[in-house]
């Protein structure tokens, strides 16, 4: 490890820094630098650069005339922002029904998967006989590698040969004709399906979590009070999960938002545009037409977008925390 | 707290559903790698009409799954160790240190959940590319690439869990060590980390599993050379045939390390996790 | 210790990152001037990337290893081998482009010529290249043709022959006392009448957007439409386009026969396995399609081809663009003499006798015979289709944007149809207005 502290020009300078406080430098101050050079410099790597990059790519011509030699591709400022949110284009109003489509599917998804993950939580609360045995099967879609899960799901929604249709109209003798689930318009349907089954289980080991850090006797004192379960619920569980919650659906958000697998394992080359999730939509605009520029821009506006409902989030809910 | 009646149809409802979610898309997967390959072209079954271990044998033939899984295994274990290694500085100085640029680093590293990976995918190919041409270190299609790709993903939530675990870790035991004459590395080895064995796990497994699961930068940056399960499982429904029992079969077998590992280890997954996040 | 070289290649990356970054302007990046193809390293190792041909990438290996044995013998130079699926080879194309790490030769769709020929990352074949690999004479004309754009040297030369043609089932046929269609509304009514019973008289890969995109060409070409105009610019939304478009559609939509279940079908194989289980009665698809018939058990002799039939007003009876595969030499190779001595021996009379027969492919060479099938009609319908009634795919450099913004249009229109929706002629019209802007943009 001492070559990856070695590089004194990407740590935050900190002998300047000290020295400006005039201060007689504790012994040892240089420790925590030292240990978090290796994060540092990896930090830098593997998230500075690569994001300087691209916010830099985003401002070029890069097509496929270019990319063999992009050191020459030439600057063209704002143009692919402009080509991007132009709404009456074709490019700005796919990319706005892409992201018109991600926010539905993230409201939805970290919506049910926060609901399931707390009911199951509530659920498996107090002592009961298989507890533990239904808390570890409730892991296994999460523990379960991300594909393997969504291949599975694809085979289950095949339009002929898949377990959803048969269930649907051959066991439950739906009328009308099997639909297909992994193009068209239901394909949203499917993909919202297939994140919840992936993502409430981490809200669930989240939350139960949340629940074990509330003593027991709080609900012994309430239920002396006479109060009923389900205010029980809302007048001591969520206010004591709260700092859970807070991190979990901030997370939840990101992730869901951010999703790329579920697409591109469930449609693969068919993208569906009522499936269309953001990063897979920029992902083909890049790849598919070789701008990479353009897709820059696009997930340069994603990071920003991020960057305002996360900042938003946390000084909503700090300024509440304060007030509280 | 009173069980009252309500309360455990609630749970029989909650549970009973959940596990039929849960349940059904793993039962599928395994009847379907049992059946033979003209039961998972016709109407679905929720029997196999004959089971056969075949799909199990066959796979192997069909794409070099073993390789894939060879790859696999070394990528996302190079990755989860350096991810750990770099974690648990970061963390112990994060955690047990005030210092100038704490705030800023411990917020930038957070703020890296927002960042979509598809931003970072031609960038850090670049970045690679240009690597290769100054300094002649070859990152893409190479397992070195992807395990440093992976830092990407795997890095800055380690570092948040386990600094929230640390904190959780009371600073008396260090201060006990110190007096008996450990160094703050001696600490940081004799007395925090045993004690935070718990939230190391957690790491590691996060680590694993997001590097064992990874796709999108897998799809671009891997060839035949370090290609991943991720994108090896792919290839069975672009043969002439979709073989959709073999791809089940694959399925599971790659899953069953992790699965196992998780659930095993999940109670110290539950708990570095929610120090990290109650904190 | 694996971790310790990791960590340290790591840090020294990362050192030469932030100097790099300082160091500034970037022009010391471009990658082909770096031209580093380490996988190839240096003194007679060749790295060659195929697609795939036969009916598995294993297969594709089996066929190839012994004919790269024979190079090596020949030459004394190695040849490390990768087959890349189709689903995979565009990406990996397109990083080993903006890479520079690249392999010496590649395979290419012959569509993609003129588009690939402008990221300027391969080689063009010069006059002392043509000499070198035996002249551009030896070459069929047609297939010459797609090397790249018109007017400059071309950047590939071709290797497998390929044309699509209909392929029809005998026994359905005869059982329904029916003769293979001669022109368009003979086979949509044939093919009527032989949907019954669970069957269907067409399979399509309605899911796949390449094979989607070639029928939009051929059947606008039938009409005598063009897809790009005089300077380049897309002209898909012009009447003959998108009535070409509209009369395949309603082989699912008005016509019904097509199952709607084929909107699913992301590639021509799926299609083709139905083909050759008797679950339908003719197919569209290329002369490779013989491979996976057989391989499902349906021999040369139960199945006949004609060419893809035109409606009997039509401008003119393209039956196919000019399919097939060629091969391209990265510019940045370190071993241009090897790689031309390589092309030179995949196109020559030899290997390519070798070759066309397990990958099914028509001769690219002037004066060869097929010999991909034992079926000699078959033969002789595909040689005919291929020299004489097949068209390029425009030779711009927009030609790959055109079958992707296009293709993924009739993807979805397909796909409306098949989930209960109609698509109208207006439909098609605004879809190919945005696949213009579209193709526009990327520009």
């Amino acid at each position: 490890m001492a070559a990856a502290t070695a590089p004194p020009s990407t740590t935050e300078a900190p002998p300047k820094s000290e020295l400006k406080q005039r201060r007689p430098r504790p012994s040892g101050w240089w420790l925590p630098y030292a240990l978090l050079a290796p994060a540092i410099v990896f930090e830098v790597v593997i998230h500075i650069i690569p994001m300087v990059t691209g916010i830099w790519m985003s401002f070029l011509k890069l097509t496929k005339a270019f990319i063999s030699n992009w050191g020459n591709a030439p600057v063209i400022g704002t143009k692919n922002y402009e080509v991007a949110l132009d709404f009456n284009g074709a490019v700005g109003s796919a990319l706005l029904q892409s992201f018109l489509v991600t926010c539905a599917f993230t409201l939805l998804v970290v919506g049910i998967s926060w609901a399931l993950g707390m009911a199951a939580a509530v659920a498996l609360q107090g002592k009961f006989r298989g507890q533990g045995f239904f808390r570890t099967l409730f892991l296994v879609p999460y523990a379960l590698p991300m594909y393997a899960g969504i291949i599975a799901w694809k085979f289950m929604l095949q339009k002929d040969t898949g377990a959803v249709n048969h269930f649907l109209y051959d066991n439950l003798h739906l009328g009308g004709d099997k639909p297909f689930w992994l193009i068209g318009d239901n394909s949203f349907v499917s993909i919202v399906v297939v994140a919840i089954w992936r993502l409430w289980p981490f809200a669930f080991l989240m939350l139960m979590a949340g629940l074990q850090s509330i003593p027991t006797d709080v609900y012994e004192a309430s239920a002396v009070d006479g109060a009923k379960p389900f205010r029980q619920w809302r007048s001591i569980t969520l206010p004591m999960v709260r700092p859970v919650n807070m991190v979990l659906l901030l997370v939840m958000f990101l992730w869901t938002f951010n999703d790329f697998n579920t697409p591109f394992v469930l449609f693969g080359n068919a993208q569906p545009p009522a499936g269309d999730l953001i990063s897979f939509h920029i992902y083909n605009a890049s790849f598919l037409t070789w701008n990479f520029g353009s897709g820059a821009a696009m997930s340069v506006m994603l990071l920003l977008f991020l960057l305002l409902v996360s900042g938003i989030y946390l000084l909503v809910l700090n300024r509440r925390s304060q007030r509280a | 707290m009173r069980e009252t009646s309500g309360i455990k149809v609630f749970r029989v409802i909650v549970i009973a559903l959940l596990t039929i979610f849960t349940v059904v898309p793993v039962y599928v997967m395994i009847t379907s790698a049992l059946k033979p390959l003209s039961d998972v072209q016709g109407a679905f079954t929720w029997w196999p009409t004959s089971v056969t271990i075949a799909p199990f044998i066959d796979m192997w033939q069909t794409v070099p799954l073993a390789s894939y899984f060879g790859n696999s295994v070394i990528v996302a274990g190079a990755a989860t160790i350096l991810s750990l290694i770099i974690a648990v500085f970061a963390a112990y100085a994060i955690s047990r240190y005030r210092f100038l640029g704490r705030n800023i680093f411990s917020t930038a590293v957070l703020s890296t959940q927002m960042f979509p990976g598809v931003l970072f995918l031609l960038p850090l190919f670049l970045i690679f590319v240009n690597i290769n041409s100054s300094v002649g270190i070859q990152l893409v299609g190479t397992r070195a690439g992807l395990v440093i790709t992976y830092l990407t993903f795997s890095l800055p939530f380690s570092i948040w869990m386990l600094a929230g675990y640390l904190d959780g870790i009371p600073r008396d035991l260090d201060e006990a060590a110190k007096v008996d004459g450990c160094g703050p590395m001696g600490a940081l080895w004799r007395v925090v980390l045993p004690a935070a064995r718990p939230g190391l796990v957690a790491v590691a497994i996060y680590s694993f599993m997001t590097s064992w699961g990874e796709v999108l930068f897998a799809s671009v940056m891997t060839t035949d050379a370090n290609r991943t399960l991720a994108v090896g499982l792919q290839l069975y429904s672009t043969q002439t045939n979709v073989y959709w029992n073999q791809i089940m079969a694959a399925s599971l077998v790659v899953s069953v390390p992790v699965v196992v590992g998780f659930l095993l280890l999940q109670r110290n997954f539950v708990a570095g996790l929610t120090a990290g996040a109650v904190k | 210790m694996k971790f310790r070289t990791l960590a340290a290649t790591a840090a020294i990356a990362a050192l030469a990152l932030t100097t790099a970054a300082c160091g500034g302007n970037n022009n010391s990046s471009s990658p082909s001037s770096a031209g580093s193809s380490d996988s190839s390293g240096s003194g007679g190792t060749l790295t060659y990337w195929a697609s795939n041909q036969g009916t598995s990438l294993d297969n594709d290996k089996q066929v190839l290893t012994p004919q790269l044995e024979k190079f090596t013998q020949q030459t004394g130079i190695k040849v490390n081998l990768e087959v890349i699926g189709w689903n995979d080879l565009q990406t990996r194309i397109q990083t080993a482009v903006t890479s520079g790490q690249a392999p010496d030769v590649v395979n290419i769709g012959n569509t993609w010529a003129a588009s690939l020929q402008s990221t300027g990352a391969f080689m063009p074949f010069d006059d002392a290249a043509f000499k070198a690999i035996g002249g551009k004479d030896k070459f069929v004309k047609t297939a010459m043709d797609t090397g790249g754009v018109a007017g400059q040297d071309p950047t590939s030369v071709p290797v497998y022959g390929l044309a699509y043609g209909l392929y029809y089932n005998k026994a359905m046929f005869s059982a329904a006392g029916l003769t293979p269609p001669n022109n368009w509304e003979d086979l949509v009514t044939d093919a009527q009448k032989l949907t019954t019973g669970g069957k269907y008289g067409f399979a399509l890969a309605a899911g796949s957007y390449t094979e989607n995109a070639h029928f939009a060409f051929i059947n606008a070409a039938q009409n005598g439409a063009d897809l790009f105009d005089k300077d380049g610019k897309p002209t898909f939304s012009s009447d003959g386009v998108v009535n070409g478009i509209q009369r395949f559609l309603d082989l699912m939509q008005k016509d019904k026969v097509v199952n709607v279940a084929n909107a699913q079908y992301d590639n021509g194989t799926k299609a083709v396995n139905d083909f050759a289980t008797g679950k339908v009665a003719m197919i569209l698809n290329q002369n490779n399609a013989d491979n996976s018939i057989v391989a499902n058990g349906m021999t040369s002799d139960k199945y006949g081809v004609v060419p893809f039939p035109a409606p009997s007003d039509a401008k003119s009876q393209v039956a196919s663009h000019v399919a097939g595969i060629n091969l391209s030499i990265f510019k940045n190779t370190k071993n241009k003499d090897a790689a031309l001595k390589f092309v030179n021996f995949m196109t020559s009379a030899e290997t390519q006798t070798a070759l066309d027969k397990p990958f099914s492919a028509l001769p690219v060479l002037n004066g060869a015979t097929p010999n991909f099938t034992d079926n000699a009609a078959e033969a002789k319908t595909f040689a005919d289709i291929y020299s004489t009634k097949s068209k390029p795919l425009p030779l711009v450099p927009a030609e790959d944007q055109f079958e992707s913004t296009v293709g993924k249009a009739m993807n979805q229109m397909f796909a409306k149809i098949a989930s209960g929706g109609t698509v109208s002629t207006d439909d098609i019209r605004t879809a190919m207005k945005t696949a213009e802007q579209q193709v526009a943009a990327a520009g």
